[in-house]
């Protein structure tokens, strides 16, 4: 049994502000969604299935907003899906959309992920309260913080190595008319000066919390010849979870993680990632994630990922560019992190990604993760279509 | 559709579905029920190739319930695992898909859901457009007695039918060990509109889980598997003033993609909370009286949100296992009115 090989034939994404007080959260996911259309010059008619996701319901006070989203993302009549898995979920939603494809279920699939982290506060609905969890542990950033730690401890890297990232992501995002933060007048002193919000993690290096929606068309063969613009082809995909807490943890490198990329890697005939990947975008919230992934990827070995960072090979013009859109750095609507990190992959190996295009870009990696670093999706996408 | 591959419900299981479960978390609730249909299908924890789960962050009050139920699935060393923020049904839909594509050969599909954490129908509220209907606070009852209204209206129905739904599907729990309302249940004061309080399903937390397996994996898994001949959702406006609310459009669409009206079914196991919404059902679905409809009770007799639809798959997968069913009808429902709906269709091999 041979499965449809699967085509990314239109990307679409909002424009990303801490408040998108000019739209609804139906007006919002429509942005992303024609957008896609349009990039792909289908209809709402052209969408077999549509696919969304977004991260807790909390972050809007709507439970299970598909349902009255239905039309709005032109479904009625179709079938319509809601993916859900923490911070990962915008790369798990497109992989969900892609095996409908892959099985030929359905043909073309709109999948949209989003969050309007505006209309609750964010930092509040990721704090479980009591009696889950310690009231002290605030938002994101007081769960990952001991953990950028543990990892400076056993890594010794210097400790302004998250700064270079947060520094170099801020300039990518100057680039992107999408992003949410366009920091014109960002110097690397600023970065180093700003507060301390959760040591190591300063502000600068932390994400902002974002409104905004991505969207992309997935469709087969047959639809990726009638495509008006070169396609990203998928030649890996996968979702790898693990539990919260449990003795042996690895907060820093967990195994899913691992055992993801190597799924996506033996999909895709990788066997190098450093070599054979042109660009990646990576999930990274907090600065310090970078050098982390670069090393839980095999980007680079075990206590070597801060180096590849410190050497500029992750810069716009590295050998190995991460997060040339800006990254999560620079725009966070959580349920929609993941697919944008998915979406961009896909617009660079289409040539499509404008001011922050990465030269002859032909594999680029797309990451997700999320809960306590328990949940894992990722692609890789390819100029070409894969082989068979 | 045609279906490219064979792929069977092997297993299912569920708990006693009750009022309360205050003493246990999901996790616990959940852990006898994964170990249950585990044990059915000779799969060790871990073992299933894909594992997909459905719940709702608002029925457990906190965000990323999903995630300590993970625990108790065994997900060490890591798993290819996904999960639904809709009934567990559209989880078994997404592992069907998986498992279409070739990727793996099992697949683990579970369930929970607490409807007794919170005042159910004032969260179910939340569920309607944040702009226009949720700030009215209409809960589920008083959104279905429009429903049932409008089917009396119409002289589709009337309260001596909706009662005789209400009394049928709770003798037939009679025979259900996990049903909450099982027998005679008076039909009480009116709650809506023209419902009574007999006309609506229990609240009920319960877990459920089913194992999915292709082609010769299946068969030596279960020696009678239910095979899913065909699964199609669909979803109509969420808007009340902007569809029928005697149809069930969505669902008969599904039906129809389904492949369920390309030859009768004996059984079906149909997601109707509300008796009026059984009627409606059998007509969109086309369930004659020949057919045995929700020989479990259904939803009426217990209504574990965010499960019940995972359960007449499994209730329905049950029978075919049994030998009881060769051809069955399964069908979830979720949004206000029957606003989204899924069909399956399953069948036992032989006579």
């Amino acid at each position: 049994m041979t499965r449809e090989p699967v085509a990314v034939v239109g990307i679409g994404q909002t424009r990303h502000a801490a408040a998108r007080k000019d739209v609804s959260i139906a007006g919002l996911v429509r942005e992303a969604a024609l957008r896609a259309l349009a990039d792909a010059e289908l209809t709402w008619a052209d969408v077999d299935a549509v696919v969304i996701g977004k991260a807790p319901d909390f972050f809007e006070g709507v439970m299970m907003p598909e349902l009255y989203l239905a039309d709005a993302l032109g479904a009625v009549g179709k079938p319509l899906m809601r993916v859900h898995t923490a911070g990962s979920v915008g790369g798990s939603t497109a992989l969900v959309a892609a095996r409908l494809v892959a099985a030929r279920v359905r043909e073309t699939v709109l999948t949209v992920a989003f969050e309007k982290q505006s209309e609750s506060n964010a930092m509040w609905g990721l704090s479980l309260p009591v009696p889950f969890q310690q009231p002290l542990l605030a938002g994101a950033g007081g769960f990952f913080a001991p953990h950028v730690r543990a990892y400076i401890r056993r890594t010794g890297a210097p400790a302004t190595v998250g700064t270079l990232v947060a520094y170099k992501d801020r300039r990518n995002a100057l680039r992107n008319p999408f992003a949410h933060l366009h920091e014109h007048d960002i110097t690397l002193e600023r970065v180093q000066e700003s507060p301390m919000l959760w040591d190591p993690v300063r502000y600068s290096e932390t994400c902002p919390s974002s409104d905004g929606a991505c969207a992309m068309v997935l469709t087969g063969r047959r639809g990726a010849a009638r495509a008006p613009h070169p396609p990203a082809w998928v030649h890996g995909g996968a979702m790898r979870s693990e539990p919260t807490l449990f003795a042996g943890k690895d907060f820093v490198s967990p195994r899913a993680g691992r055992d993801c990329a190597a799924d996506v890697y033996r999909q895709a005939g990788i066997t190098d990632p450093r070599r054979e990947i042109d660009v990646a975008e990576l999930y990274v919230p907090f600065s310090w994630y970078e050098p982390m992934w670069l090393e839980n990827l095999g980007f680079a070995t075990e206590g070597e990922g801060w180096k590849l960072t410190a050497s500029g090979a992750t810069e716009l013009d590295g050998d190995l560019p991460v997060n040339p859109s800006g990254g999560v750095l620079s725009t966070n609507p959580i349920g929609a992190s993941g697919m944008l990190r998915f979406a961009e992959a896909a617009l660079q190996v289409r040539g499509r990604a404008g001011e922050h295009q990465v030269d002859g870009a032909r594999r680029a990696l797309g990451h997700a993760y999320g809960g306590g670093a328990q949940f894992f999706s990722m692609w890789l996408v390819g100029s070409e279509a894969p082989d068979g | 559709m045609r279906c490219p591959r064979d792929v069977a419900i092997v297993g299912f299981a569920q708990t006693v579905h009750r009022r309360t479960s205050e003493n246990v978390s999901e996790t616990e609730m959940l852990l006898p029920v994964l170990r249950e249909v585990l044990d059915r299908t000779g799969l060790a924890p871990g073992e299933a190739g894909f594992t997909c789960s459905g719940s709702s962050d608002y029925l457990a009050g906190r965000p990323f319930s999903f995630t300590l139920a993970l625990d108790g699935v065994g997900a060490w060393p890591p798993i290819a695992e996904s999960h639904v923020e809709m009934d567990g049904a559209w989880a078994l839909y997404e592992a069907w898909v998986e498992l279409l594509t070739g990727a793996t050969d099992t697949a683990l599909v579970y369930a929970c859901g607490k409807s007794s954490a919170g005042d159910l129908d004032a969260v179910l509220t939340r569920q309607l457009d944040p702009y226009c209907t949720a700030p009215l606070w209409p809960g589920p009852a008083d959104l279905a007695a429009l429903q049932a209204q409008a089917l009396i209206d119409a002289g589709a129905t009337d309260e001596t039918e909706l009662a005789a739904v209400a009394a049928r599907n709770r003798a037939a729990a009679r025979d259900n060990p996990y049903a909450q309302l099982r027998g005679r249940v008076p039909m009480g004061p009116r709650r809506a509109g023209p419902l009574r309080t007999g006309d609506c399903p229990p609240v009920s937390d319960g877990a459920a889980a089913v194992v999915l397996a292709a082609g010769d994996t299946a068969r030596r898994m279960c020696e009678r598997p239910a095979w899913i001949r065909g699964l199609d959702h669909r979803i109509d406006p969420q808007g009340l003033g902007l569809r029928d609310l005697t149809e069930a459009s969505s669902a008969r669409l599904a039906a129809e993609h389904a492949g369920a009206f390309d030859a009768p079914v004996d059984t079906a196991e149909i997601h109707a909370p509300f008796t009026a919404q059984e009627v409606i059902l059998r007509r969109a679905l086309r369930l004659g009286p020949e057919v045995t409809v929700n020989p479990s009770g259904g939803a009426l007799a217990a209504n574990p949100v965010m499960v019940a639809g995972l359960v007449r798959f499994g209730e329905a997968a049950a029978r075919i296992h049994r030998g009881e069913s060769r051809r069955a009808l399964a069908h979830a429902t979720s949004g206000p009115c029957l606003q989204q709906n899924l069909v399956g269709v399953l069948e036992g091999e032989g006579p």
